[in-house]
């Protein structure tokens, strides 16, 4: 059979020489080189204060999206809740009502919007399907949490940070995967 | 020296300096075992490109104390069919037999306060050597004991397996120390340590002694490649698995105790003990004799976390042996050699004090 790799080698049954059956050299060759391995480099990330980066195709929690004056761009259509697989999404869509035009971007709004993060296999179906790039996938994990109804995230939780006050967080969430607002 | 308890002539003075001086030799024995602790894990670590534990304190130098904390808080289990007094004197004797044996070691020279010499040595008796070997002896009780009376099968083969370990490496390691007092002449440490620093360290006139002693204290410390006793993966966890708490703590800190002493043992036997440098006379240097004193310390410290440090270094280095290999190794290997070794230091002895036979 042709071996798989060039490193495969025939084992050697023949009786161990004096100088294997002394034991001594191979132990001092081994124990130099657990010894070299004392002066190598070594690949740990010091979790909480190091970060690994993600790749730009990363898919993590979902954001909801702003527009550039800091409204919720969301028209709450359902499209995402179709398109997902895992059934996760869930969504009830409430009326604008006059003054609440700094709130929400058009005449219809998400009054509810959870995502149940167990039962979501980030997919990244629902971002594909949003016509108003309203969600988006980001570059952070869902934390560990003690209970069930903990991983089902309303909208206060998936909003993102407002660009207009707060524009340094909006920027840490949004990373480098959401679409930033353009003036359209 | 007039010290008798029963006298009116007790020496109060000798008691307190030897009692302080062995509170000084046990707290050092514990707290050396306490980071020898830590070491192995950062040495395992560094050896296979990890961090080892670097949370706690700075670099992690806080870990053995939240090690000991956890253990406190543990509970404290004893089984129900066990022998509960045999059960709880097994860790005691482990541990006892681990810090016995640091009475004779010559730590090193006189220091002189006041008018006083004292001597860093809590004993010097003439049959230090054998006392060690009795003592390491002992050693095996603890954990024949708790294996046998944790009333548990795998404790008990571990107990099995540790005792005849434990007694066949003792032989080749008597046989290869019967050499070493042919060359030195004397069973007492302090004598063996002065004779190094006249003729020179023991090493070089013993080094296949030296190897022998060194893989049996190896295998005397139940350490790797010999650790068979404790055996993860077919005994579970050896002669401690029924132990819990502070009672494990004693066993697991009682076999860095032992390495301890093993180490500074042979620093002791092979490396000069507090001996500075090989063939060099100390006391030209015009130093202060406590300076030079304090100084001979240091380099024993220095030797033995050399020989700490390759304990680890072997540890994470080789596979365990298996336990016929161990047996072939003891007997068909060691105790020869140590035997030759013996009949050619004790040849070349003979000749060197009574020349050629006619």
């Amino acid at each position: 059979m042709q071996p798989l790799t060039n490193r495969s080698k025939q084992v050697d049954r023949s009786p161990m020489t004096f100088s294997e059956k002394l034991y001594l050299p191979s132990i001092a060759k081994g124990m130099a080189i657990t010894f070299s391995h004392l002066f190598k480099k070594r690949p740990t990330i010091q979790y909480p204060e190091q970060t690994r980066p993600f790749s730009q195709v990363f898919r993590g929690l979902h954001v909801l999206n702003r527009d550039e004056e800091g409204r919720e761009r969301c028209t709450a259509c359902g499209l995402c809740a179709v398109a997902c697989p895992a059934e996760a999404i869930t969504m009830e869509a409430a009326e604008r009502q006059d003054g609440e035009e700094n709130l929400y971007r058009e005449e219809k709004y998400a009054a509810k919007y959870e995502i149940n993060m167990l039962r979501c296999i980030f997919c990244g179906l629902c971002e594909e399907a949003c016509p108003k790039d309203a969600i988006y996938l980001s570059e952070t994990f869902a934390p560990a949490n003690f209970n069930r109804q903990g991983f089902i995230y309303n909208k206060q939780e998936l909003l993102i940070p407002n660009p207009v006050t707060e524009k340094e967080a909006y920027e840490k969430a949004a990373g480098g995967r959401v679409r930033k607002p353009v003036n359209e | 020296m007039t010290f008798s308890l029963l006298a009116i002539t007790l020496d109060w003075a000798l008691v307190l300096e030897k009692f302080l001086l062995i509170l000084v030799v046990v707290s050092i024995s514990l707290g050396f075992a306490m980071y020898s602790t830590y070491a192995e894990r950062k040495v395992a670590g560094f050896l296979q490109d990890r961090l080892g534990p670097n949370r706690f304190g700075w670099f992690g130098l806080l870990q053995p104390v939240a090690d000991a904390i956890k253990l406190f808080a543990k509970e404290d289990i004893i089984p129900n069919k066990a022998n509960k007094v045999l059960f709880v004197l097994g860790p005691g004797l482990a541990m006892l037999a681990a810090l016995m044996t640091s009475a004779v070691i010559p730590w090193g020279d006189t220091l002189t306060i006041g008018d006083r010499a004292v001597s860093l040595q809590i004993a010097d008796i003439n049959i230090g050597m054998l006392y060690v070997f009795a003592v390491v002896a002992l050693g095996v009780y603890g954990v024949m004991i708790g294996g046998w009376s944790s009333n548990n099968k795998f404790s008990l083969l571990a107990a099995i397996r540790g005792a005849s370990q434990n007694i066949s490496y003792e032989l080749a390691m008597g046989l290869s120390i019967i050499a070493l007092v042919f060359v030195t002449g004397s069973l007492s440490l302090k004598d063996i340590v002065v004779s190094q620093q006249t003729i020179g360290w023991n090493f070089f006139l013993q080094p296949l002694g030296f190897l022998l002693f060194m893989i049996c204290a190896f295998a005397e410390c139940n350490r790797t490649p010999f650790d068979l006793p404790e055996a993860e993966n077919e005994l579970n966890f050896g002669y401690h698995q029924e132990y819990s708490s502070m009672k494990l703590g004693f066993y697991l800190f009682a076999e860095y105790i032992n390495m301890f002493i093993s180490s500074v043992i042979m620093s002791t036997l092979y490396f000069g003990g507090y001996d500075i440098l090989p063939f060099v006379d100390e006391t030209k240097w015009g130093l202060d004799p406590n300076v030079l004193t304090l100084l001979g310390f240091g380099a024993l410290m220095i030797k033995t976390v050399f020989f700490v440090f390759f304990f680890m270094w072997v540890r994470w280095t080789i596979p365990r042996f298996r336990y016929d290999q161990l047996m072939n190794l003891g007997w068909k290997k060691l105790i020869p050699l140590a035997l030759i070794n013996m009949l050619i230091t004790a040849a070349v002895v003979l000749y060197l004090q009574n020349g050629w036979p006619k």
